[in-house]
C-alpha cells in the first residue's frame, strides 16, 4: 500500500480555475486581462500538478480532505499515478487550448466570451475534481459538475441547432448517471458499510456473485455515458455544435476521458482486477466496447461534416480504452491508461486543424478540403500527424498505447484471465485500425496530391492566425515526443497496476 | 422560563392573531409589524427549544397543559412532548411562516387588499395549528388541532381569485372528510383503551395485547386513511392543485411546503409512536409491502402529471404530490434509514418546495403570465430570481450538494436496504421526469427571447393579480427567496448531522 500524505496542492490546483471564474467574469469587458486571467490560472494550475508529479512517482499518494458529507464518505482528494497523468494532460492542453480559443473566438466575433471563457475554467476544475476524487461520491458530485459546466458551451450559439443538441447532451449525461451511477454508488456504500474510497484495492468484497456484479459494472459502466460507449453516445455528435475549442479540449480530452477515466476506477478501484477476474463478467463489457469501435468506425466513414467525423472516431477510440481495462490483463489496463494520454494528444490535433481550416476557410465538410494542402501547408501537416497518432502508427505516441493494446490481448488466457474470444478481438484491433486509416489518410491524401484542376483552392499560402497555429504545432508535436519518449506515462500507468 | 417554551412558542403567535383582528383596523402594516414580531418570537423559541432539546441526551420533554398528569388516572390532561424530530419541524415550521411573513409584505396589499389584518391572523392561526399537531401527545388534540388548520386554510385559500373559491371548497369536502375518519378511528382506539394520550395508548396495546382485534386494525386503517387524505397522497390528491395554485401567492408560498409535510410526520407518529414498528411492519401484514406500491404510484403518477402540466404553479404541486409519495414509502420501508430520509426529506422538502414556490410567485407576478413561457429570457432579465428558482429546481432533480440529492441518498439507501426495489426506480424516474421538467424551463429562460408584457390577461391567466412588469424585484421579495435557496444547501451540508440526530431519535423509538 503506498503511503498517504496530507498535502494541499491538491486543493490549490483545483481551486486555482474556479476563483478564476469569478474573475473572469468580472474583468468581462477588457477581453485582454480576462483572456491573461485565463492563462494564468491555466499556468499555476499546470505548475500545480507537476509539483505533485515527483511525490507521487515517489509512490505516495497526496490526499486533502473537505471533511465527511454522508456518515463515512468524506469530500475527498487523492492524488495517485491515474489521477496526476490525467491532470498533466488535462491542464497543459488547457493552456494550449486557452491560446487557441483566443485565437479561434476572436477570428469570428464570437459572442458571448466572457461567458465562454468561465464556463472553461469551471469545467476545467470539474475535470481536476474527477481526476482526483479520492471516493465515488467526490468522483460523481465532480462529474455531474462538469456536465452543467459544459452546457452553456456546447449551446453557445443559441440557435436551433444547438439547443437541441445542448439537450441530447444534458439529457444523455444526466439522465445516465442519475439513473446508474446513483444507485450503483449506493449499492457499494451500502454493501461495503462504509466509506467507497478507491484506494483501498477491491472496495465490493468477495461476496457479491456474478449477477450482481455483472449488473453493478453495466451500471457504472453505462452510466458513466461520457466514455461514449454505445448505445448512449449520440450527446457526442450533437456536442458538435459547439465552438471548435470546446470540441477540441472539452469532446477530446476532457469530458470523453472523464467518462473513460470513471470507468477505468471503477474496474481497478472499485472492483479491483482481481475480483473482476473471479467474477468473470468483465467480457459482456468488453464485446460492448469492441462493438462500439467498429460500428463508430463505420458510421465515421459516411459523415462529411469533418467535427462529426471525428466525433465518431473519438467514440471508437473512447471504446479502445475500455476494451483495454476490460481485459483485465496488466498490459491491457497499461495500455488503456496510456490510450488516454496518446489519444488526446493526436485527437486534439486533429479538433484544432479542423477548428484553424473554419477559420481562415469557413469549410466544414469533408468533400471541400481537396487540395487545402497547398494553401494550409502546415495544419495539414498537423493534422496528418494527428491522423498517424489516432490510426496508432509510427512514429506517432498512438503506436504505443496501441501496442499495449494488442499485447494485452494477446495476454488473454496467461495471467489468470480467461481466454475469452482472444482471436475475435485481435481481429477486431486488426480491422477498427484499418478503418481509422480509411477515415482519415482520405482526407490528406486529397488534401496535398490532387490535380491542380481538381483542387478548390488557389493562390498562395494561407494559414491560421498564429494563435491557433501555434497550439496545434506544439500538439502535433507532443504527439511525435510521447511516440519516442512515453516512459513517464508507462511509469505512471505501472503505479495503479502494481 | 425554559421549562415553558413549548407553550410560550404557540402563545406567541395565538397574541398575535387576536392582535391582529383587534387593532389591525384594516391597516395591513400595523398586521405585518404584529405578526412579524410574534412569529419571530415563535421562531426564537424554537431555536431554544432545539438547543435544549439537543443537550438533554436520549429523551424528549414533556409538557403538561395546565399541570394536569395525563397519567394521573384522569385522561383530561393535554400533554405536549418535543423530541428532536418534533423540535426540527417546528422550527422549519415557525421559520418558514417568518421568513414567509417578509415575503408578504407587498403581497398582502396587493393581493387581498383590506383584508390584510385577517390575512395576518388567520396565518397566524395556521401557525400554532401547525405546530400544536407536531408537538401535541394526544390524540384528540391531535384532531382538534387538524380542525384548527383546516379552516384556517380554508380560509386563507378562499381569499385567492375567484377560482379559489371553488378550489377552496373541494378542499373543504375532502379535508372534512378524512378528518372525520381520523376522529373515527381515534374513537375506535379510545373505546378500546380508554384513553386519548398517545403513549398510554401505546402502553395498553401492548400490555393487552390488543394488535390482532378487529377494532384496533380498523382504527389503523381509518386513521391512515384520514392522515393520508390531508397529505394528498395519490390517488386522494385532487383537491390539493387547484387548492394550492389558485389562493393568494403568499398563502401558496406557506402552504405548500408545510402541510403536506407535517401530515407526514404525524403519520410517522401514528405508526412509530401509537402503533409501534411491530405492529406496523408486522411480518403477517402485507401494508408495508402494499403501501410502498402505492408510494411508487404516487410517484410515478405524480411526476407524470407535473410534467404534462403547462402551467407553474400547477406543475409544482404535482411534483409536491409526488415527494409525498417520496416520504410515505420511505416511512414504510421498515428500515431505519428509510423512516430517517423520509424525515430528512420532510425538511428538506419544505425548504425546496418554499423555495420554487417564491421564486415562481415572483415571475407569475412580475410577468403575469402563470404559464410555462413566462421563463422565456428570464436569466438575462430576472437573474437573482433565476438563480434561486435554478437552486429550487436542481434540488428537486436531486444534484448535489443540494438537500435534495442527499434526501434521494437516503431513500434509495433505505430502499436497497429493504430489497424494495421498485422504490429505488420509482425514486430514479422521479429524477429523471424532474431533470426533464426542470430543464426545459431553465432552457426556456437561458434562450428564450423576452416578450412584451401582455396588456390584456387571458382567461387563464390568475386574474386578480395585475402583471407588474419585469422591473426590479422588491427586496421583500429576495430576501426570503434567498434564505430559502440557501436553506437548500445549508441543510444539503448539513445532512450529516441532521441525519444522525433523525436516526438517533429514530432509533430509540424503533427499540
Amino acid at each position: 500500500m503506498a503511503d498517504l500524505e496530507s498535502s494541499l496542492i491538491p486543493f490549490f490546483a483545483w481551486l486555482v480555475s474556479l476563483v478564476a471564474v469569478p474573475a473572469i467574469i468580472l474583468l468581462g469587458r477588457k477581453p485582454d486581462a480576462r483572456e491573461g486571467v485565463t492563462f494564468f490560472a491555466a499556468i499555476v494550475k499546470f505548475s500545480l500538478v507537476l509539483l505533485m508529479l515527483p511525490l507521487i512517482r515517489e509512490g505516495k499518494i497526496l490526499y486533502f480532505s473537505f471533511g465527511e458529507i454522508i456518515e463515512g464518505i468524506p469530500i475527498e482528494f487523492r492524488v495517485d499515478g491515474l489521477g496526476i497523468l490525467f491532470a498533466i494532460v488535462a491542464s497543459s492542453l488547457w493552456i494550449l487550448t486557452s491560446l487557441y480559443a483566443l485565437g479561434y473566438m476572436r477570428s469570428l466575433k464570437e459572442h458571448d466570451q466572457t461567458r465562454f471563457f468561465a464556463c472553461f475554467a469551471l469545467s476545467l476544475s470539474a475535470t481536476i475534481g474527477v481526476a482526483f476524487a479520492g471516493n465515488l461520491l467526490t468522483l460523481y458530485i465532480f462529474y455531474e459538475i462538469l456536465s452543467l459546466s459544459t452546457y452553456p458551451l456546447v449551446t453557445h450559439h443559441g440557435d436551433k441547432e444547438a439547443r437541441s443538441g445542448g439537450r441530447t447532451y444534458l439529457s444523455h449525461l444526466l439522465g445516465t448517471s442519475v439513473a446508474f451511477v446513483l444507485p450503483a454508488m449506493i449499492y457499494c456504500y451500502w454493501k461495503k458499510g462504509g466509506d467507497i474510497n478507491f484506494t483501498d484495492g477491491s472496495l465490493l468484497t468477495t461476496n457479491i456473485d456474478s449477477g450482481a456484479g455483472l449488473i453493478l459494472l453495466l451500471a457504472f459502466t453505462f452510466g458513466f455515458a461520457k466514455n461514449g460507449l454505445m448505445p448512449f453516445h449520440s450527446w457526442l455528435p450533437n456536442a458538435m455544435v459547439a465552438p471548435t475549442p470546446v470540441s477540441a479540449l472539452l469532446h477530446a480530452v476532457a469530458v470523453v476521458k472523464v467518462g473513460v477515466f470513471c470507468v477505468i476506477r471503477v474496474f481497478t478501484g472499485v472492483f479491483g482486477i482481481d475480483l473482476l477476474r473471479d467474477l468473470n463478467v468483465a467480457v459482456v463489457v468488453s464485446w460492448i466496447a469492441a462493438f462500439t469501435v467498429i460500428t463508430s468506425s463505420l458510421i465515421a466513414l459516411t459523415q462529411d461534416n469533418l467535427k462529426r467525423r471525428l466525433a465518431f472516431s473519438t467514440i471508437g477510440q473512447l471504446s479502445y480504452i475500455i476494451l483495454g481495462v476490460s481485459l483485465l490483463t496488466s498490459l491491457g489496463v497499461t495500455g488503456s491508461i496510456l490510450h488516454v494520454a496518446m489519444h488526446a494528444f493526436g485527437k486534439i490535433t486533429l479538433f484544432f486543424c479542423a477548428g484553424a481550416i473554419y477559420v481562415t476557410m469557413h469549410k466544414k465538410y469533408v468533400s471541400e478540403l481537396v487540395g487545402i494542402g497547398r494553401k494550409m501547408p502546415i495544419t495539414m501537416t498537423a493534422f496528418a500527424i494527428g491522423s498517424l497518432s489516432v490510426i496508432g502508427l509510427p512514429f506517432t505516441g498512438g503506436l504505443v498505447s496501441k501496442w499495449y493494446l494488442v499485447m494485452g490481448t494477446v495476454d488473454l488466457g496467461a495471467d489468470g484471465t480467461v481466454d475469452s474470444g482472444k482471436i475475435a478481438l485481435l481481429v477486431i484491433f486488426l480491422v477498427s485500425s484499418i478503418l481509422n486509416a480509411c477515415y482519415f489518410l482520405p482526407i490528406v491524401y486529397r488534401a496535398f496530391f490532387c490535380r491542380p484542376e481538381e483542387s478548390l483552392y488557389e493562390g498562395g499560402r494561407q494559414e491560421a492566425p498564429l494563435a491557433c497555429l501555434i497550439p496545434l504545432c506544439i500538439t502535433a508535436l507532443l504527439s511525435v515526443i510521447s511516440f519516442f519518449n512515453p516512459s513517464l506515462f508507462i511509469e505512471l500507468a505501472g503505479l495503479i497496476i502494481k | 422560563m425554559t421549562d415553558h417554551l413549548p407553550i410560550l412558542l404557540l402563545l406567541s403567535p395565538l397574541f398575535g392573531a387576536l392582535v391582529c383582528v383587534l387593532f389591525g383596523k384594516g391597516n395591513s402594516k400595523n398586521a405585518w409589524i404584529v405578526s412579524m414580531i410574534s412569529l419571530g418570537i415563535s421562531s426564537i423559541l424554537s431555536v431554544f427549544l432545539l438547543l435544549k432539546v439537543l443537550s438533554i441526551k436520549a429523551g424528549d420533554i414533556r409538557y403538561r397543559m395546565g399541570g394536569w398528569d395525563p397519567s394521573s388516572g384522569y385522561e383530561v390532561g393535554i400533554e405536549l412532548r418535543i423530541d428532536i424530530l418534533a423540535a426540527l419541524i417546528v422550527l422549519a415550521v415557525t421559520l418558514v411562516g417568518f421568513i414567509n411573513t417578509i415575503y408578504s409584505k407587498t403581497r398582502v396589499p396587493a393581493e387581498v387588499g383590506e383584508k390584510g389584518p385577517f390575512f395576518y391572523a388567520l396565518i397566524q392561526l395556521l401557525i400554532v395549528g401547525l405546530c400544536g399537531i407536531i408537538m401535541t401527545n394526544d390524540a384528540f388534540n391531535l384532531y382538534v388541532l387538524i380542525e384548527i388548520t383546516s379552516l384556517t386554510s380554508y380560509a386563507l385559500i378562499a381569499m385567492g381569485n375567484r377560482r379559489a373559491a371553488l378550489s377552496s371548497f373541494n378542499y373543504v369536502i375532502m379535508g372534512t372528510i378524512g378528518a372525520s375518519f381520523y376522529l373515527l378511528g381515534v374513537g375506535y382506539l379510545y373505546i378500546k383503551t380508554g384513553t386519548l394520550n398517545i403513549d398510554d395508548i401505546h402502553t395498553y396495546l401492548e400490555n393487552e395485547n390488543l394488535w390482532t382485534s378487529q377494532s384496533i386494525i380498523v382504527a389503523f386503517i381509518l386513521i391512515m386513511l384520514g392522515v393520508w387524505t390531508k397529505m394528498a397522497l395519490f390517488p386522494l390528491h385532487g383537491w390539493l392543485p387547484n387548492a394550492y395554485s389558485y389562493a393568494p401567492s403568499m398563502t401558496g408560498t406557506f402552504m405548500a411546503p408545510l402541510m403536506t409535510k407535517v401530515m407526514v410526520y404525524v403519520m410517522i407518529r401514528v405508526m412509530l409512536w401509537l402503533f409501534g414498528a411491530d405492529f406496523v411492519y408486522s411480518e403477517d401484514s402485507v401494508w408495508s409491502e402494499l403501501i410502498v406500491w402505492m408510494s411508487v404510484v404516487a410517484i410515478v403518477a405524480g411526476s407524470f402529471l407535473a410534467l404534462a402540466r403547462n402551467d407553474i404553479k400547477k406543475m409544482l404541486t404535482y411534483l409536491i404530490i409526488a415527494e409525498v409519495g417520496y416520504m410515505v414509502g420511505g416511512a414504510w420501508l421498515n428500515s431505519l434509514t428509510g423512516q430517517a430520509g423520509a424525515f430528512y426529506h420532510i425538511l428538506s422538502d419544505a425548504a425546496m418546495t418554499f423555495c420554487l414556490f417564491i421564486a415562481a410567485s415572483i415571475v407569475i407576478i412580475r410577468t403575469g403570465e402563470s404559464r410555462l413561457n413566462a421563463f422565456d429570457g428570464l436569466f438575462r432579465k430576472m437573474p437573482l430570481t433565476m438563480i434561486g428558482f435554478t437552486i429550487g429546481g436542481l434540488s428537486m432533480i436531486g444534484l448535489p450538494p443540494t438537500c435534495g440529492f442527499f434526501s434521494k441518498w437516503y431513500l434509495i439507501s433505505g430502499g436497497i436496504e429493504s430489497g424494495h426495489w421498485e422504490f429505488v426506480v420509482a425514486l430514479l424516474f422521479s429524477s429523471l421526469i424532474n431533470a426533464v421538467i426542470f430543464f426545459k424551463i431553465f432552457e426556456r429562460a437561458y434562450f428564450g427571447k423576452i416578450k412584451g408584457i401582455k396588456e390584456e390577461v387571458s382567461v387563464a391567466d390568475i386574474d386578480m393579480i395585475p402583471a407588474e412588469g419585469i422591473k426590479s424585484v422588491p427586496a421583500s421579495m429576495l430576501i426570503p427567496l434567498f434564505i430559502s435557496a440557501l436553506s437548500v444547501l445549508i441543510l444539503g451540508i448539513m445532512n450529516k448531522n441532521l441525519f444522525s440526530w433523525i436516526s438517533n431519535a429514530l432509533k430509540m423509538i424503533n427499540g
